[in-house]
């Protein structure tokens, strides 16, 4: 298929799953805020959400002060902020445009109808009221928009892009999640069982849709290192970095064809790190190291993506 | 100074004072039963169910210059144009004729000029602005320059229909055609079973079929694609329509280039060549080597593999010089010169400026007649006399005598008036249509048109620049049928629920 093309498949899948990765951040981080004493001030819960989104400078060039208003503001509907909700859906929209015709007519539809929806939220006060609703409808239209690609496109190479897009993404998106709490997660932290405690973990769980499976998994209290190892090593839950990797494989393969690729042999290694890793050696190197080292190997692997599929050059 | 309004044909003569008139033309009589037996606001509610669904779909166009992006829908009207099948047998016929003619037109032109010895068109047609020196003995396959061709219809009575503009550059508007009726049959699938309409679904087939056709000769199975400026262009929706439904990539510029005389695309898995493009950019931006140097649309050296058949452009290059005002005139002449057939459909009559006796008819009958620049198009550099103050006309008649060969003169046509749903309800408005022929090994046409309606009343101005809309075009393959012979389908196997399954 046509490079350009592909490239705008695999973008529109990005920008999807982020936004609908920033509604779950919003979300948790709103939920914890109606705990009390969650965190020792407004500042200091609002700020992991904004890290998580990596663009803590652009927001401090933009406001005053970290508040729930502003950091939900700046998450949700900042035209300013390019890593916005609002941003990453407009974004997708117009890579969905340029290359509606590579799609089914539903995919198009469906994406075409979340644009027009948004219309909506535009100019409200969601710290208000509303962000609820709107995380939720965030995540709805995400959870639509992959199962209409599943569900009505032909499994060919752009089926394969938009898949590729989606988990390179949620890959960076867990795992940046779990860096701006993996201080929670320390072992050190030996003082468990408090509330305050609980809900952070149960929060960082929920974000990532994780609560149930770990009851689950685990029948048991919530341990840091269980946390980590649910969302980085457990194959079987879909937004862990293992799992991600164990779909960005063969799709690379797919798309690699006899080509021995250099995006191929980085997924590889990576995929490996993942399954064969053990979560006390993960720990010894300090989880905050692993998972640097990893968002550094994702996004060098979303370089060698953009280099072998997309920037083909006439020779 | 308004003269007397003039009497329209209207297709299908349904009194505005009286609906109930029982003088509706035969073709309509179905239609009519069956509006009367709608609720009023009905139509109302489709039509708003139509726009939303447009919205949703995103069959709407880019207006240029509008910063806040909005896409704009081309007004739907839900009433439709009908024709019957002897109609549309005569037209698609004189459409076909005259295709045919101007291609063997073009050929002629860029080859041996032979009409122009024959002294039936004269040879300044060589300085037209667009006529392409570079195309000169340059062999197309098939010699087909105008693949696809978009002929303007207007009609003013029963009988009488004539050629506006033959269009044969980048005509647009299929996409309207076939969107229209899918729309139609959506809102009103009873109105479907009532009468026996053409389908036109197949038409991107046909395209398609027709642009494999001419590809180069030894290609065996030639890749087709689109070449559009973008998303941002006015007809970006047509664009990415048809390369959907023909099943071929959608290309910009920037996804082809040139190498070893011969045009590819970049894949992800590497270039792969492209045989026939169907381009809708126009000739000038489509190499920056040979035409506009600062042109981001085209692909630099596709001129050169064009002309050493290493690609087939679809338009051809240099098209223009057969559907320019000037050389619409001598239509009928080329049928009957290359064909040796009289021609089925009638030009307008024409004066041409250049002669003193319709310079000097032109002159004095300025307030009745619509002045056009040779080469002008979308309704611009146009005088409507009728309409026109006596200043305008003053200032028209200076332009007009400081070189007169650049205008032609045409008297007002009483363009026929459809039934359109409007504010205050369903009303009379002006509409032409517009036929797509496709030309290959064969030159067809599907059973149906852009049919666009002027939503201003007493507008004869139909561009969708302007405000104008489209109605879906029904042509009928035999009588409609009465209400009472419609028989329920039959329901087919039961469906089994869950429950009777693990019984099993």
């Amino acid at each position: 298929m046509l490079s350009r093309t592909a490239d705008h498949l695999y973008w529109m899948a990005r920008y999807i799953e982020r936004a609908e990765n920033l509604a779950r951040v919003l979300d948790v981080t709103y939920n914890m805020s109606l705990v009390p004493n969650a965190a020792e001030s407004e500042a200091a819960l609002w700020l992991p959400a904004l890290e998580i989104s990596g663009n803590v400078e652009l927001f401090e060039q933009h406001y005053s002060e970290i508040t729930a208003a502003n950091v939900i503001h700046y998450l949700s509907l900042d035209m300013n902020n390019s890593s916005s909700i609002y941003c990453a859906l407009r974004s997708a929209r117009e890579n969905a445009h340029a290359v509606r015709v590579t799609m089914t007519s539903e995919t198009w539809e469906n994406i075409n109808a979340l644009w027009l929806e948004f219309g909506q939220f535009i100019g409200q006060d969601l710290a208000k009221s509303g962000l609820r609703e709107f995380c939720d409808w965030v995540k709805a239209r995400s959870h639509l928009f992959r199962g209409v690609c599943f569900g009505t496109m032909l499994r060919d190479d752009a089926f394969s892009f938009v898949r590729l897009g989606t988990f390179i993404e949620r890959a960076d998106n867990t795992a940046r999640l779990l860096d701006v709490k993996y201080h929670l997660l320390l072992p050190e932290q030996e003082e468990v069982g408090g509330a305050v405690d609980y809900y952070e973990w149960s929060a960082v769980l929920r974000s990532v849709s994780a609560f149930q499976a770990y009851q689950k998994i685990y029948s048991d209290t919530i341990e840091p290192w269980r946390v980590a190892e649910l969302l980085v090593l457990r194959r079987d839950m879909p937004r862990s970095l293992h799992a991600c990797f164990d779909e960005i494989m063969p799709i690379l393969e797919l798309l690699s064809g006899s080509r021995a690729t250099e995006c191929k042999r980085l997924a590889g290694e990576l995929l490996s790190k993942l399954r064969y890793g053990k979560m006390r050696d993960i720990f010894q190197r300090g989880l905050h190291e692993f998972l640097s080292d990893f968002i550094q190997s994702n996004n060098m692997l979303g370089t060698e993506v953009h280099k072998t599929f997309f920037s083909i050059v006439a020779k | 100074m308004q003269k007397p309004a003039p009497t329209f044909f209207d297709e299908m003569q349904l009194s505005v004072e009286n609906a109930d008139s029982v003088d509706v033309r035969e073709i309509y009589k179905a239609y009519q039963q069956w509006l009367k037996g709608i609720p009023r606001d009905l139509l109302d509610s489709k039509r708003q169910e139509a726009e939303l669904l447009f919205r949703r779909v995103g069959i709407t166009f880019n207006v240029y210059g509008d910063d806040d992006g909005a896409e704009r829908l081309i007004p739907f009207d839900v009433v439709p144009r009908i024709l019957d099948a002897k109609e549309w047998g005569s037209l698609s016929k004189g459409a076909i004729q005259r295709v045919q003619a101007l291609n063997m037109f073009l050929h002629d032109i860029y080859h041996k000029q032979e009409i122009i010895q024959a002294g039936i068109v004269p040879s300044n047609v060589l300085t037209n602005a667009q006529y392409r020196p570079e195309m000169f003995g340059v062999d197309v396959p098939q010699q087909i320059y105008a693949h696809i061709a978009g002929i303007d219809l207007v009609r003013t009575s029963e009988s009488q229909f004539y050629v506006l503009e033959d269009n044969l550059r980048t005509p647009s508007g299929v996409s309207y055609m076939l969107e229209d009726r899918k729309m139609m049959m959506r809102l009103f699938p009873d109105l479907f079973r009532r009468y026996k309409v053409a389908p036109v679904d197949h038409y991107p087939q046909l395209l398609l079929k027709n642009l494999r056709s001419v590809a180069q000769t030894g290609v065996q199975d030639p890749t087709v694609v689109v070449l559009s400026p973008g998303a941002y262009n006015s007809a970006y929706f047509e664009h990415a329509f048809l390369a959907q439904q023909m099943g071929v990539e959608l290309v910009e510029g920037q996804d082809l280039f040139v190498r070893n005389n011969a045009v590819y695309m970049r894949t992800t898995h590497g270039p792969q060549r492209v045989d026939v493009i169907y381009r809708r950019i126009d000739d000038d931006y489509l190499d920056p080597l040979a035409f506009k140097p600062n042109s981001m649309l085209g692909v630099a050296g596709l001129l050169s593999v064009y002309r050493d058949g290493g690609v087939t452009l679809a338009n051809a290059v240099g098209t223009g010089v057969a559907d320019d005002k000037a050389t619409y005139i001598h239509v009928p002449a080329m049928i009957e010169f290359y064909l040796g057939e009289k021609p089925i459909l009638e030009n307008v009559p024409t004066y041409e400026l250049s002669k003193e006796d319709d310079l000097a008819y032109t002159l004095a009958h300025l307030d009745e007649l619509v002045v056009k620049e040779v080469q002008g198009s979308g309704g611009y550099g146009m005088l409507v006399g009728r309409a026109a103050t006596k200043a305008e006309l003053e200032e028209f008649r200076i332009r007009i005598l400081s070189h007169p060969a650049n205008y032609i003169a045409q008297p007002t046509l009483a363009l026929s008036t459809c039934p359109t749903l409007v504010d205050a309800g369903i009303a009379p408005r002006h509409v032409d249509l517009r036929p797509f022929v496709l030309s290959g090994k064969t030159v067809s046409l599907v059973p149906g048109a852009l049919c666009r309606v002027a939503m201003k009343e007493g507008s004869l101005v139909v561009n969708s620049s302007q405000g104008g809309g489209t109605k879906d075009t029904w042509v009928l393959e035999g009588p409609s049928v009465a209400a009472s012979e419609f028989t329920a389908a039959q329901t087919s196997a039961p469906i089994i629920s869950q429950a009777e399954v693990s019984v099993c």
